[in-house]
């Protein structure tokens, strides 16, 4: 009898425990995106992204353009948190929130700064998998005078919505890369995260 | 034992080494982000003479190659560089057992040689038939061999310890220096540095990128390396991505003050 009190309770803590955690991540329990909406979204940024770069408009014009496309697209939040890993813990919400547009925008130059290899190129989004609680969708960039070459797109919709949370270019992933730069610039401030929030508004 | 018999005895140890060798199966890969780097003092040194070189030479150098060289030519150049590497690749092909890769490799230099006219022209791609790079390197990778330590090379640049030797085998075994005395291998060696320079200059804006704006070019130069080099060994094979979503302690929409999401 004793034993089988003990056992209901840890049944009922470890169910409580799993409704807490879903009242926090209501979205991580309950997904309901679609490998189509993983793939929609990678083909709608495609195609937006292809009208900007053939707009002819100003570089800097462009690039606030695609700090819009970054917005509405990639879920920049995650982003940035897992691209200053442990240092985001002990940044401050104005820290952080800084920290979320000045990487955004970060991101929009020096990304944006090569898109004018994919002038008269095409991306043709190939199809999609699932990994775990996200989606891969894989894409073949046809540029001018190159080999043709794979670029993937990971999708969740951790943040409620579909989004982007990382892209790999033969092997190389958007995030790791970014995560040294940033971690070379809070080393080259002594851990200072307001210091390397600076010298990120002048990083390309 | 018949003196007949005794190559062909040899020939079936070595198949059955390779065999128990390749049954080993691959070094596990380190995820993208693992770096060992026990020689980093060292190894920053070396970039920084690097830097060193590629801007006092290797970078204006190659900057006029590729503005006095044509583009058809260089492109010439570079395909009978790559095709004399071919070689090399079938040598390593079998030792990795990837047999498949071998015949392509092979397949792709007797096309090249005799149709595309010495190497210079590349109709096998046109074909469909792909050069399957690969090295000695990998070949212990196959082996079940670990990258080891990051290395900076002279000149050369990014590599790890394996690849290191492995780079040292490849340069000793090459059938197409193997073939050639001089003066013919050191036109061939003239070619490879050609060839360098030519990827110098294809890669320009990507290099000086990671050389010059980079905030710290070491730490960029090789996380781009390592990364690079583990999908090529990966060969297609599955990645075990990295989920930012698990390993977030906390939301990061959650924010008190402003919808990181608003306009």
């Amino acid at each position: 009898m004793r034993n089988n009190t003990g056992l209901s309770r840890r049944v009922f803590l470890s169910l409580a425990a799993a409704f807490a955690a879903a009242a926090i991540q209501p979205t991580r329990i309950w997904a309901t995106m679609t490998m189509d909406a993983a793939t929609n979204v990678v083909a709608r940024l495609v195609g937006e992204l292809y009208t900007v770069i053939n707009s002819g408009r100003p570089e800097a014009q462009m690039y606030s353009e695609f700090e819009d496309l970054l917005d509405r697209y990639a879920d920049m939040p995650i982003i940035a948190q897992s691209v200053l890993g442990a240092d985001w813990r002990r940044a401050s919400d104005g820290q952080r929130r800084t920290f979320v547009n000045v990487f955004k925008a970060y991101i929009s130059r020096k990304y944006g700064s090569r898109f004018r290899d994919l002038v008269g190129g095409r991306i043709e989004v190939e199809g999609s998998r699932t990994i775990r609680s996200f989606f891969e969708v894989t894409s073949v960039a046809h540029l001018r005078g190159e080999a043709p070459f794979e670029i993937v797109w990971l999708v969740s919709d951790g943040s409620g919505e579909a989004r982007i949370f990382n892209l790999i270019i033969e092997g190389i992933n958007l995030r790791t890369t970014e995560a040294e730069e940033v971690g070379a610039l809070l080393d080259r401030n002594r851990g200072d995260i307001d210091a390397m929030i600076a010298d990120l508004r002048n990083a390309s | 034992m018949s003196p007949v018999l005794r190559p062909r005895l040899h020939l079936a140890l070595a198949a059955v080494a390779l065999t128990a060798l390749a049954a080993c199966g691959p070094a596990t890969l380190p995820p993208a982000g693992v770096v060992n780097d026990p020689d980093e003092q060292a190894n920053r040194a070396m970039h920084d003479f690097n830097v060193g070189v590629d801007r006092a030479i290797v970078r204006p150098v190659s900057l006029g190659y590729g503005q006095v060289v044509p583009e058809p030519l260089r492109i010439g150049l570079r395909n009978a560089s790559s095709n004399l590497d071919q070689p090399l690749y079938v040598v390593n092909n079998v030792l990795q057992l990837r047999l498949q890769d071998a015949l392509q490799n092979t397949f792709r230099f007797l096309v090249n040689s005799t149709f595309g006219l010495g190497g210079l022209l590349d109709p096998a791609t046109d074909m469909g038939i792909f050069a399957a790079d690969t090295d000695f390197g990998e070949t212990m990778h196959v082996w079940g061999i670990s990258e080891g330590g990051y290395v900076v090379l002279p000149v050369l640049g990014p590599s790890t310890s394996r690849d290191t030797v492995g780079l040292l085998v490849d340069t000793a075994m090459n059938p197409t220096r193997l073939a050639f005395s001089t003066p013919e291998s050191d036109y061939i060696t003239g070619l490879s540095v050609t060839d360098g320079l030519n990827t110098r200059y294809e890669l320009g804006n990507e290099i000086d990128r990671v050389y010059y704006d980079s905030p710290d070019g070491y730490r960029q130069a090789r996380i781009l390396y390592l990364q690079n080099r583990r999908f090529e060994l990966r060969n297609g094979g599955a990645v075990d991505y990295l989920d930012p979503y698990a390993e977030s302690q906390e939301a990061p929409y959650l924010d008190p003050y402003e919808d990181p999401y608003a306009q």
